[in-house]
């Protein structure tokens, strides 16, 4: 187990390097004007300039001067300094402001990823080729294909504006129940991964030998599934989870952008729209790291879950 | 014995592919997908076909006005025919659609190949380059790189969508040609073909590439209708095409802003942009189900 974590840190480290480092060249390499190509097509002030020339050390030159900025913006990134957006603002503040809301809404989509998904997933794997089973098959193939730019403002028109049964718009500081819409639709998604792999992993085990064993020593029908099939059969589920948290964190630039929602995604929507570089490349960098957090957490709890894992 | 089992005995044994379109003939979805799918080939090819309005004649007297004149959904914000809007605007997404699925399958197949064929190290190094880059959140990255386009121009702007994409999107197809090509490594003929003294250059192209071929056109399939829903979202959030070129995601982030004051000018691109991207979908899904034995 301590071989695997630390083979997984050591993996995750390479991974964290290469990313920043694309992300910053991005950024700055082979562009005439790296100021100009952080604030798009926006004209730049004097002290904008200025600041940003200290800010990325701009006058130093060549390879070296590129690897000397990059490990500058490196260890920023690391102690949390983030420098400020184009409209003077520091983003570690406005991050600081825009996590919970964030994270709140990803839970509910979670939540309603694990509660119907799970649970449907479950009833479809055991009744399999069931009226049950076709009908979510093909509900969750419409949910995928349909892309979040058309669920989110059609969900925001249907059930926000003409049937007004949620708020259509969540504004500064949101409740629960302004947040419940965009969770669902940002959890739809989700649901339908989740409910797919469920049912395909229980239908696979239902038919494993152990199973088979539990039925012939007299078990009920419900302890097999409960304990036996389900324990199983929810670790893909578990690791899928895990990663979609990671994901939700950052995919919900669309959901919050239409439901006007002050997370992450929604300061990252308006940093595209106002061209505003600096905003946009901070925001990005901490959604990478954060998802590279997440998915090393999710790969440990699944060699904690499945023991084969850590032997491969 | 019954007659039956010497009608089965009797019978043409078939191929995969002859079971598989047995299999698929009965399927409706498989049909409903196809033809949406041919239907919005020969909206992009031929929008002219579908309406005789000019998608860019706009006229702000006609704001939000009523269905009128062929113009059977009505006008937009902009005075535009919303109807003759989302009737062009396939094309630009077929088109990034199309061309992003081919790039992405020339990259795939050219590092699944060699990763597959050539094992060991090669194997290890290309790998950990597909492990990175599936780790790359797709919308973040492809915001990061398409900001750097300052380029106005329609067609700059679309070689760069497709670009990104592709770059991005190679991964999933070139690991489902990676593991068709080590299975398709060991079989018998690969080593007849050894024997017989072709070269590796041979048995990849002639021997091992037919088998690697069909997953990945089902894989590429399915990635074509997610790479029209990438485009349309890359294109509402101002980054992807902008105008004038006449692209659904645009549109849909328009129709939203006012969708107050009429709803049809949100619900057509939206109900067009969801339809396409579902043909795809289901086409590819339809499809490798078929050709699945182990779900039969």
């Amino acid at each position: 187990m301590f071989r695997f974590i630390v083979r997984r840190l050591l993996q995750m480290i390479v991974a964290f390097f290469g990313t920043t480092l694309i992300v910053y060249a991005l950024m700055f390499a082979g562009q005439g004007d790296p100021i100009q190509a952080l604030a798009g097509e926006r004209p730049v002030t004097e002290a904008q300039r200025a600041y940003l020339t200290e800010k990325y050390h701009l006058d130093a030159t060549g390879v070296g001067g590129f690897f000397y900025r990059y490990f500058d913006y490196l260890s920023n990134l690391l102690r949390g300094d983030l420098g400020e957006s184009l409209t003077g603002r520091s983003i570690g503040e406005i991050l600081a402001a825009a996590w919970p809301v964030t994270i709140k809404l990803a839970l509910i989509a979670i939540a309603v990823a694990v509660i119907f998904g799970v649970t449907a997933g479950v009833l479809a794997g055991i009744r399999r080729a069931s009226i049950f089973d076709n009908a979510t098959l093909l509900l969750t193939l419409l949910v995928l294909g349909i892309p979040t730019i058309v669920l989110a403002p059609l969900a925001q028109y249907l059930l926000g504006v003409k049937w007004q049964l949620f708020p259509p718009t969540a504004g500064a500081d949101p409740d629960f129940y302004a947040l419940l819409l965009p969770g669902i639709v940002l959890g739809s998604l989700s649901l339908a991964t989740a409910l797919r792999l469920t049912r395909t992993s229980v239908a696979e085990n239902l038919r494993a030998d152990y199973v088979r064993t539990a039925r012939s020593k007299g078990l009920p029908r419900r302890r097999v599934v409960s304990v036996h099939v389900l324990r199983n059969s929810l670790i893909p589920v578990i690791t899928f989870l895990g990663v979609e948290l990671g994901n939700l964190m950052s995919g919900a630039i669309i959901t919050e952008g239409v439901f006007n929602i002050p997370g992450v995604g929604f300061n990252l929507f308006r940093g595209i729209r106002t061209e505003d570089g600096p905003l946009v490349v901070g925001i990005v960098s901490v959604l990478v790291v954060v998802y590279l957090v997440a998915n090393l957490v999710v790969d440990i709890l699944y060699a904690v879950l499945d023991p084969r894992i850590r032997y491969e | 014995m019954s007659e039956r089992s010497t009608a089965v005995r009797l019978r043409k044994p078939r191929s995969l592919a002859g079971d598989a379109w047995r299999d698929l003939r009965r399927k409706p979805i498989f049909w409903i997908s196809l033809a949406l799918v041919l239907l919005v080939t020969a909206m992009a090819a031929v929008p002219g076909l579908f309406t005789s309005n000019d998608p860019t004649d706009c006229a702000l007297s006609r704001q939000h006005a009523a269905p009128s004149g062929g113009a059977v959904f009505g006008y937009d914000f902009q005075g535009c025919d919303t109807y003759a809007r989302a009737v062009y605007g396939a094309r630009a997404s077929l088109l990034v659609g199309a061309l992003s699925a081919l790039l992405t399958g020339a990259i795939a197949l050219v590092v699944g190949m060699l990763a597959g064929y050539f094992g060991g190290w090669v194997d290890a190094v290309l790998s950990r380059v597909i492990d990175i880059v599936l780790g790359i959140p797709l919308l973040l990255a492809a915001i990061v790189l398409l900001k750097r386009v300052a380029a106005d121009s329609a067609t700059v702007r679309l070689a760069a969508v497709i670009f990104v994409l592709a770059v991005l999107g190679w991964t999933t197809t070139a690991r489902v040609v990676r593991s068709s090509v080590i299975s398709a490594r060991q079989q018998d003929y690969v080593a007849a073909a050894r024997m017989l003294g072709a070269g590796n250059g041979r048995i990849m192209w002639r021997h091992i590439l037919p088998n690697a071929l069909a997953p990945a056109v089902v894989v590429l399939t399915i990635a074509l209708g997610t790479f029209i829903a990438a485009e349309a979202t890359l294109s509402f959030l101002g980054i992807g095409l902008r105008e004038p070129t006449i692209s659904w995601g645009i549109d849909i982030n328009s129709g939203r802003v006012h969708m107050r004051e009429s709803a049809t000018p949100l619900v057509v691109p939206s109900t067009f942009l969801a339809l396409t991207v579902l043909a795809f979908i289901m086409l590819g899904d339809a499809i490798r189900d078929a050709f699945d034995p182990k779900l039969r």
